[in-house]
């Protein structure tokens, strides 16, 4: 193949300090990137696929260092730049953007100001000129109203939109190399298609060569040209796209792919015959924040506007919807961790929007949630079986009771039974999340939501945790509410699906419904946002 | 815990700090022992100077009292009341501080009114009153510092409570069914050890400063020979008699600077990922 690398990196290593899980956080990585092209650098969590960027940007942490191979560009090694070299690289030659554009932008600084700020780091042009390349700029990424976002500082702006101005600084200065670190992570999935189709076109039309790290394959399909696929700081598979995506050749490429869960939905719908276990009527939240010192102009937020829907028994509902759709409000309303204004939640005889004190305490053993962050839902400083067995003691179950019952648990989620003794620290993710659902199970509840319980996980675990969710599922009888922004994962596990958007239900249907004959605009919106949909990734399989 | 001695170790000023406070609190333990007489009790002609006979080192004061017999008895005193009344402080200003926030709203109004109450009089100036009103001696000295320092505990213990409380394992405990008093106990508290104990450390500091400075006023114990009371009463003479000011007063600053240094090398160590930044 005739390649003409703009960089190249050879037999990179990066020590990690001494105690981390292993030696290298890169060990021995080789690649190259061509002008004009899109590399994308796929791996999980903890595989080292940021390292390789960070290291070329002087942006490594501390205690981790490069300790051998090169990064060659344009004829110079960056690993033997000074800090002073290299700040004149970055950004005029090399730039990068990043997952959070919020943390990434200055909270206090007005847009045109940020942008300004890129020429006047590396004393371009002068402020007038900065402030004209600035608005040419914010055009060319696309914002609506360049003018006015010229003027407004970050929190007035949008996700996708601080992103596009991430991108604008990032091309201010017509660099060669643009490197991408999850730019579309944090994004909604119709705001990601829409960044990535931008990142794409600006590419093609600034010549640059991107690299693109990211820990989807659904976006890798979407946007790629080449494709390097990581594990443990070694490259395990690197080709073309679609050499990687349709023909993957290493085990753990192939394992990757197949753990995304398909688009592909079961017309049978469980549950839908059975008697309801949970029925919710008219359920209404509304905010009001602000409002000033004298009570003007209050800010009113709609979460959730006459939500009503049946869960029945063994069945699982799906709410989708992208960030502020008020789909956790429904959630959180549903278990009363946030009161709801209006609206009748039955579940086992008794309303519980309106329940008090003790005896939403006992209505509550049947109605349990299981949590997104598997770092934030256990208690640092308790013991896995202090936190399964806390629930039933509450309700008066006996401490040998509820820790025996916490051990079978344990051993249900697929956790060895010695967990009880240990801190939450000792475990994944994953593992983590098990716990969590274990704890989720300790007051035998009827119906367990699910709020965002996936999101935080890498690809594979996830399908462990949805097929255990499944299985649980099947063997406990439970009703599961899964809130998810991932259509993917709802496709994957819920019998019918509500949508909703700005607080109300656009649509509710039965699964295969909404993914092959969607009623609402919106529905379809979603859906044909979903990155790396037209190559049907499920079509590959596990050799 | 082994863990936590390495990180306390790396910072060299923890370690010289817990070496100074260990020493004097072996001063405080022994001085009946090597002490056996009391300390207000005249030994020798007064202003006796330093290193001018073997038996007193430190020389004697305006009375002829031993300087350092009073600097051993006088750390008991300091650590007896820079303890008891942390410990007193904590016990106010925790339960304040977890209750408005944990429970927010009204409660947590009426409970942070009330900690400003505290705060906006000068402590000083409240601490002098109160011990003025309840006689001066141990007691009423523990208890005033107590009642001025408590303020800050609260509003810490606040802070962390607010952001803890809307973590999702404290959502999961609501969930679970245990009851608010269980969940500020086991789910919330324990979480904030850390800082709280940090912040005693230099509490201790501040509270030692304070009876020294009540002391120096003449608002000490009057059967306790304190650090503070030996600066105060050399005040006149200090011209004359450098050494009985200057000693106690080193004591202080040794005493005050090693709980500092104690209180930072804490903080190191409780806080791994915030020290390991800029070294």
């Amino acid at each position: 193949m005739m390649s003409n690398p703009v960089l190249s990196i050879r037999n990179l290593r990066i020590a990690l300090p001494e105690g981390a899980d292993r030696e290298f956080a890169v060990d021995d990585v080789s690649y190259d990137l061509n002008k004009g092209e899109i590399l994308c650098i796929v791996g999980e969590s903890g595989s080292g696929k940021s390292m390789s960027a960070n290291a070329m940007m002087g942006l490594l942490p501390d205690l981790v260092r490069p300790v051998g191979g090169e990064i060659m560009f344009d004829g110079i090694d960056l690993l033997t730049l000074s800090e002073n070299q290299l700040m004149d690289l970055r950004g005029r030659r090399i730039a990068m953007i990043f997952q959070e554009p919020m943390s990434a932008l200055n909270p206090l600084m007005r847009i045109e100001d940020q942008i300004a700020e890129v020429f006047e780091a590396h004393n371009l042009l002068s402020p007038k000129e900065r402030s004209a390349r600035a608005l040419e700029l914010l055009k060319e990424v696309g914002i609506p109203d360049p003018e006015k976002a010229m003027r407004a500082y970050p929190f007035q702006l949008s996700g996708g939109q601080r992103q596009r101005v991430m991108i604008a600084m990032a091309l201010a200065l017509e660099p060669e190399i643009l490197i991408a670190d999850e730019p579309t992570t944090a994004l909604d999935v119709t705001t990601q298609a829409q960044i990535l189709e931008l990142i794409r076109e600006l590419q093609k039309k600034h010549g640059m060569a991107v690299m693109f790290i990211t820990h989807d394959f659904g976006v890798v399909a979407e946007i790629a040209d080449r494709v390097a696929v990581m594990q443990y700081g070694r490259i395990v598979e690197a080709g073309t796209a679609d050499e990687v995506l349709d023909n993957p050749s290493h085990d753990y490429t192939k394992k990757l792919i197949a753990a995304i869960p398909t688009l592909a939905t079961d017309q049978a719908v469980a549950g839908i015959d059975k008697a309801p276990v949970l029925e919710v009527e008219g359920l209404c939240k509304t905010y009001v924040t602000g409002g000033g010192f004298l009570g003007r102009n209050p800010r009113v937020v709609k979460a959730v506007q006459n939500v009503s829907f049946t869960l029945a028994e063994g069945e699982t509902l799906g709410i989708v919807g992208e960030s502020g759709s008020g789909k956790s409000s429904v959630g959180r309303c549903l278990v009363r961790l946030m009161e709801p204004d209006e609206g009748m939640v039955r579940l086992g005889g008794h309303d519980m929007a309106k329940l008090k004190g003790e005896a939403l305490r006992e209505a509550r053993k049947s109605i349990q949630m299981i949590f997104q962050d598997p770092y934030a839902s256990l208690n640092p400083r308790s013991k896995i079986g202090r936190i399964i067995a806390e629930g039933p003691m509450a309700h008066g179950v006996s401490k040998g009771e509820a820790y025996a019952n916490a051990e079978r648990l344990l051993e249900l989620v697929g956790l060895d039974a010695s967990a009880i003794d240990r801190y939450p620290h000792e475990f994944s993710g994953g593992q983590r999340q098990r716990i969590g659902i274990a704890r989720a199970l300790a007051l035998e509840p009827r119906v367990i939501i699910a709020d965002e319980a996936v999101s935080a996980l890498d690809v594979s675990i996830q399908a462990q945790v949805l097929d255990l969710l499944a299985e649980l599922k099947e063997r406990l009888n439970l009703a599961l509410i899964f809130i998810t922004h991932d259509l993917r994962v709802a496709a994957q596990i819920c019998d019918r699906i509500a949508v909703m958007q700005k607080g109300e239900v656009v649509e509710l249907g039965p699964a295969y419904d909404i993914f092959n004959n969607p009623k609402s605009g919106y529905t379809r919106s979603l859906i044909e946002a979903i990155p790396g949909r037209e190559k049907d990734l499920a079509a590959v399989t596990v050799g | 815990m082994k863990d936590f001695w390495k990180r306390y170790s790396r910072n060299r000023g923890a370690v010289i700090g817990l070496v100074i406070l260990a020493i004097v609190v072996v001063v405080a333990i022994l001085a009946p022992l090597v002490f056996p007489q009391s300390p207000w009790r005249m030994v020798q002609r007064p202003f006796l100077p330093p290193l001018s006979m073997d038996q007193y080192p430190l020389g004697t004061d305006a009375l002829g009292r031993d300087v350092m017999a009073g600097l051993a008895y006088g750390a008991q005193v300091s650590l007896l009341v820079g303890l008891v009344s942390t410990v007193a402080a904590l016990l106010i200003g925790i339960p304040i501080g977890a209750l408005a926030g944990y429970f927010g709203g009204w409660a947590d109004d009426a409970l942070m009114r009330f900690t400003e109450f505290f705060q906006t009089v000068p402590s000083f100036a409240l601490a002098i009153v109160l011990v003025a009103i309840f006689q001066p001696s141990i007691y009423s000295i523990i208890a005033a510092i107590a009642i001025v320092s408590w303020p800050p505990v609260a509003r810490l213990v606040r802070g962390e409570v607010l952001s803890l409380r809307s973590r999702e394992y404290v959502e999961a405990a609501i969930l679970s069914g245990q009851k608010s008093g269980t969940i500020i106990m086991r789910q919330v508290l324990p979480n904030t050890i850390s800082p709280i104990i940090v912040l005693a450390s230099l509490m201790v500091a501040t509270a030692i400063l304070l009876e020294s400075s009540l002391s120096f006023l003449g608002l000490g114990d009057p059967n306790m020979m304190s650090w503070g009371y030996m600066i105060g009463a050399a005040r006149t003479v200090i011209r004359q008699a450098w050494w009985l000011s200057f000693f106690p007063g080193v004591a202080i600053l040794l005493t005050v600077l090693a709980l500092n240094l104690i209180g930072e090398g804490l903080n190191d160590a409780l806080n791994p990922r915030l020290a390991r930044k800029g070294k």
